[in-house]
């Protein structure tokens, strides 16, 4: 089978989020970065397993800059087999979606995973926009794929349970936990992923529809209010008549 | 402006994030002078009850049976076309999630997911989200005439207004259905969803083990709380995938978060720290979910939350 993962770049989970620019762009001084979860421990690990059991090739692709090119190692080390950059940095998820559907278009992938959501910008957009742009169905927040000749079977979330769905392929799915277990790559994924094929490909036009124009962080919390543990009545009292929520 | 919401139902009831999508909506409308209208589908025993939250000119597509996210977009964009809508609303949850992007790229109308508040009408088209999940928020401008937002549960209050609906039935042509359904399972419990719950009581490793959750369950049962928990609670299977909360989980923005032996690392926090009032029950004075929190308990959950459970059955008790 023939699978092409989009891969985003997300700041490691522990970073301390700040602004520079008069809060118009994100500070990435001293700033890990990692690939994006939900791309990296499912809908890639899931790929290479479907790869494993029916054969074919996994590609990845991403959009962006050469800064993208370390994740993008990272995922040829867990075992893709090749990788594709789009080279422009995207200002919005439907830049990305666009730049993804040209290059897609007409290349014969069968199953096209996204993650559910990228943890930086929470758009949980790339992947149905794409689907769109392609003119194929679109299944977000899967949790299981299984494919069987050109049809798929896929496990989602939804508001109050999960379904089953039948879909045939070629389809976009989005990936949530449960898909897979995260796998770390070896030594021998490394080394390997250091002479993997990463072809950079030039951006289309496309163009962005939104633009981030500011940022702003949370106020800050005043200071805890303690209650003593003896008294647990009061702490009752406090959420009724000072906080008013229950 | 002219304004379209896309309102969901769940086994024939209105979703309670539909009502707030619909506030949004009609107040967008009516403070740029425009008509805010509604379409729904599906068979809804409560569709009345929508008209009350500010727009009663709504478009039904019944007996369409079941419509995969393509099918559902479709008749979003049709819906659209027929009312002249500039706006199209729909609610962040995983039937917008699926079928937003889709009318978006369709249209090329520029797209917001997440909005936690109304966007500025005067100058430019702006409106606020949750970045980094829930660690920062971000200005996002739409820049296309055409405009798409999906708007995070519990993010707006809402006011219910005496009202009749009017519905129009509506039948566009969608195409054919390429996704099926095989099987569909309603989670069991009492069936407060957890993204759109006002009240939620969490816990994690604090707890030992999944045989203390009872006290847990009770808590939330007296409060009529959802529950949640800490991403290795879920993992290893003490409690549901469905309650991992966090920034690999799911983010929410209750009125009232009680963490119970949850230590507050910085990825628990990112889904919480939308949450209005915090409550922390932890043995260690110095776990950093303290920071976080607007009122605190030092102490051991085996103890604090049973008189807890009785505190509030005692005020339940004085207010019926
Ligand atoms: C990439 C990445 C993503 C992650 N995403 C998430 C996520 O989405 N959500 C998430 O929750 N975590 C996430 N984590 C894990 C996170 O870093 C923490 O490990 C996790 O949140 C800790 O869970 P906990 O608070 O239940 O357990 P612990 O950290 O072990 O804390 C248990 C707490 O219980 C207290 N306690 C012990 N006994 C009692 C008692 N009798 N009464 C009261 N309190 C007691 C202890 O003092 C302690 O503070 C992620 C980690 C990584 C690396
Ligand atoms: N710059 C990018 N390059 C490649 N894929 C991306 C990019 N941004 C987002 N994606 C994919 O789209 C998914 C959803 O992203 P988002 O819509 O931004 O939440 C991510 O999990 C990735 O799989």
């Amino acid at each position: 089978m023939n699978i092409l993962v989009c891969i985003s770049k997300a700041p490691d989970t522990t970073s301390k989020i700040t602004f520079k620019d008069g809060n118009t762009s994100f500070n990435e001084d001293g700033v890990q970065f990692i690939v994006n979860p939900y791309d990296e421990w499912y809908a890639l690990v899931r790929a290479l397993e479907l790869k494993e059991a029916q054969g074919g090739k996994v590609t990845i692709i991403s959009v962006g800059g050469a800064d993208y090119e370390p994740i993008m190692r990272k995922a040829l080390a867990i075992g893709a087999d090749e990788a594709v950059r789009v080279d422009i940095q995207p200002t919005d998820a439907y830049q990305v979606a666009a730049e993804i559907a040209a290059f897609a278009s007409g290349k014969g992938f069968e199953l096209i995973l996204t993650g559910k959501e990228t943890i930086d910008y929470n758009g949980s957009q790339v992947g149905g926009m794409l689907a769109a742009l392609l003119d194929i169905p679109y299944v977000s927040n899967a949790t299981k794929i299984d494919v069987n000749g050109s049809d798929a079977t896929i496990e989602r979330d939804k508001q109050a349970g999960t379904e089953v769905l039948g879909a045939s392929l070629p389809i976009v799915v989005s990936a949530a936990k449960g898909m897979a277990e995260q796998r770390i790559p070896n030594m021998r994924g490394i080394m390997a992923a250091r002479s993997k094929p990463l072809q950079v490909v030039a951006a289309t036009a496309a163009q962005s529809l939104t633009q981030i124009v500011g940022y702003e962080l949370p106020a800050e919390k005043g200071s805890v209010k303690l209650i003593n543990p003896e008294d647990v009545k009061e702490l009752v009292n406090l959420l009724h008549n000072e906080a008013k929520v229950i | 402006m002219n304004v379209l919401v896309f309102a969901d139902s769940d086994n024939g009831k209105v979703a309670k994030a539909a009502y707030e999508a619909a506030s949004y909506g009609a107040r967008i409308a009516s403070q740029s002078g425009g008509q805010a209208s509604l379409v729904t589908y599906g068979k809804i025993d409560n569709i009345n009850d929508l008209a009350q939250y500010g727009i009663s000119d709504i478009l039904l597509a019944e007996g369409q049976g079941h419509m995969d996210p393509i099918q559902l977009a479709r008749l979003a964009e049709a819906a659209a076309t027929e009312v002249g809508a500039d706006l199209i609303v729909f609610s962040h949850d995983y039937t917008g999630k699926s079928i937003a992007p889709i009318v978006s790229a369709r249209m090329k109308a520029g797209m917001v997911t997440g909005a936690i508040d109304f966007p500025s009408l005067s100058g430019d088209f702006v409106v606020k989200k949750n970045v980094f999940s829930g660690k920062a928020f971000a200005q996002v401008k739409i820049t296309t005439d055409k405009k798409v937002i999906t708007l995070l549960p519990n993010s707006i209050s809402t006011e219910k207004k005496e009202a009749t609906a009017n519905i129009t039935s509506f039948a566009p042509d969608l195409g054919a259905s390429s996704v099926t359904i095989k099987e569909s399972k309603v989670k069991g419990g009492d069936g407060i969803v957890l993204t759109e719950a006002e009240l939620v009581v969490s816990a994690g490793r604090g707890l030992k083990g999944p045989e203390n959750w009872g006290m847990i369950d009770e808590l939330a049962k007296e409060l009529g709380a959802a529950t949640a928990c800490s991403r290795p609670v879920a993992d290893v299977g003490w409690r549901p995938h469905h309650e991992h909360v966090g920034q690999t989980g799911i983010a929410i923005r209750p009125n009232l978060y009680i963490a119970v032996g949850i230590s507050g690392a910085i990825q628990h926090l990112a889904g919480v720290n939308g949450s209005k009032v915090i409550v922390v029950i932890n043995t260690d004075p110095e776990a950093p979910f303290f920071k976080a929190a607007d009122y605190g308990i030092v102490g051991d959950a085996f103890e604090v939350v049973p008189k807890l459970i009785d505190a509030v059955k005692e005020l339940k008790a004085s207010q019926s």
